[in-house]
């Protein structure tokens, strides 16, 4: 059994001290407004828009309904943490080339939500992929400049494109 | 106000006697909307997430039932071992939220907020699951009937967590279906679960009345109406739908209207009775 009043969460595999939180507070509340990492966007709280979607202990959960001071034991990866040197992932790369990045507020969720399902499926059908990115709402672009961008990675992954 | 950390089912029940005031967490994709939203404001939380036991399921093949952990997530029933034991069970899973909120969300959450909507529960009305529950004074075992007794009532005793559900392995027709205004992320506007037990027909009905609702007229007619439920014409599906939708007690609030989820239940029901697949 364990408390946590002061806790520590680790965050891209560094340990972060939180002091003096609400202990109700949401891990994207947290991230984004006591640990300077503000990748992971809020909009809606409530689970319905993915922009928020972040890796804890493997799974892409959003991560305003994850209660930070609950997630003591947890590894969490975010959008920040993708590449360490801090450079481009090959996802990152394919949505500036493909213009899926339009106001951009959607991105950081579905670049996270694109590296789950390709780290699980390197080559997913077009309902595949619809599916994986179904939690993830996207107001400027109508997806299919998101969609091309998926193709591209897969492409480029096996080598048909560089 | 802390977060109180379990390891085990007796850690959490050990924490629950010291704590009774405690909101149990689970995946949190109902308690946080809550707390995000000030609907909710716990002075202290046990978390269940970090228990193995609760994310276990296994198949007692002996009793052709399955039991499920309360915090097996959504994401690991929809394909796998369990969705070929209980399909409609799987059916329901895929159609919860979105791939964020299945791989957080779990049966254990769905049953402690006991919506009306609450995807899984039609389908443990369907297939009379039974729900466990632990606490310091031991385990109960409650039938799906008489846990949910009201919209987001159920008979869990504040000292008691779930555990699992127990399901049981027909090998016969069922299946889940709902309607609601889109594909993706979607709280059902009426649902209906189909399955065949003993060869027994029996359908249940999800956000057309206070608690999951039993369609016993229709279930009686389909048993009278055919002497082979592998095979049920097009003509006694459409009756046994027109008489589920005299048994829901639907309400209108701002999903829908209670004309038209009345009207979903008669097409859902007759669809399932005609399509269900086998475990
Ligand atoms: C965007 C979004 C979409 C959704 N879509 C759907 C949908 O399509 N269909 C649907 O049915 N639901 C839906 N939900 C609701 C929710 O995802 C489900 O009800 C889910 O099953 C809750 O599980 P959880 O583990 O996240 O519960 P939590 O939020 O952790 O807990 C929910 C409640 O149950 C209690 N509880 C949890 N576990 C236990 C336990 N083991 N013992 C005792 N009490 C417990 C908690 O105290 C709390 O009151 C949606 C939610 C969101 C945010
Ligand atoms: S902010 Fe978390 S899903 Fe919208
Ligand atoms: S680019 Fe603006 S919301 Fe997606």
């Amino acid at each position: 059994m364990s408390t946590n009043e002061f806790y520590s969460l680790k965050v891209n595999g560094v340990d972060h001290h939180v002091s003096d939180a609400w202990i109700g507070e949401s891990l994207l509340y947290v991230l984004r407004e006591r640990l300077g990492l503000p990748g992971s966007k809020g909009a809606c709280e409530q689970g319905e828009c993915g922009s928020c979607t972040v890796f804890i202990d493997g799974a892409a959960v959003c991560s305003c309904l994850v209660m930070a001071a609950s997630a003591v034991e947890s590894e969490i990866a975010t959008v920040e943490g993708l590449n360490a040197d801090g450079t481009l992932t090959d996802v990152q790369e394919a949505f500036v080339t493909e213009g899926a990045v339009q106001c951009g507020f959607c991105t950081p969720g579905l670049v996270m939500a694109v590296h789950h399902l390709l780290d699980e499926n390197d080559s997913p059908s077009e309902l595949e992929v619809k599916e994986a990115l179904s939690g993830n709402i996207c107001r400027c672009t109508g997806y299919g400049r998101i969609f091309a961008a998926v193709d591209k990675v897969v492409a480029v992954r096996k080598g048909a494109l560089s | 106000m802390p977060v109180l950390i379990a390891h085990t089912i007796s850690e959490a029940t050990e924490i629950l006697a010291e704590n009774p005031d405690a909101t149990i967490l689970n995946g949190g994709t109902d308690l946080m909307v809550e707390v995000n939203f000030n609907h909710r404001h716990p002075s202290s939380v046990l978390l269940l997430r970090n228990v193995p036991q609760l994310r276990e399921w296994s198949i007692d093949s002996s009793q052709q039932t399955i039991t499920i952990g309360a915090g097996v997530p959504y994401a690991a029933m929809e394909t796998g071992a369990i969705a070929a034991a209980v399909p409609a069970l799987a059916q329901a899973a895929r159609t919860v939220g979105s791939p964020q909120i299945r791989a957080a969300g779990t049966m254990g959450g769905n049953l402690g907020t006991c919506s009306p909507a609450g995807d899984t529960l039609p389908v443990l009305s369907a297939l009379e699951a039974t729900i466990h529950l632990s606490s310091q004074d031991g385990e109960r075992i409650v039938p799906f009937g008489e846990f949910m007794v009201g919209p987001k009532k159920n008979s869990r005793l504040q000292h008691e967590i779930i555990t699992a559900v127990t399901l049981p392995i027909t090998g016969r027709r069922q299946g889940y279906s709902k309607v609601g205004v889109r594909n993706a992320m979607v709280i059902s506007v009426a649902s209906a679960c189909f399955a065949v037990v003993d060869d027994t027909p029996r359908l249940a009905m999800g956000s057309v009345g206070p608690t999951i609702l039993r369609a016993v007229k229709a279930e009686k007619f389909l048993t009278e109406a055919t002497t082979n439920l592998n095979i049920i014409s097009d003509e006694i599906a459409r009756e046994f739908g027109q008489i589920a939708s005299t048994e829901a007690r639907p309400i209108d609030d701002h999903r829908s209207t209670a004309q038209y989820r009345a009207h979903a239940i008669k097409v859902l029901a007759s669809r399932l009775a005609v399509r269900g697949t086998a475990s």
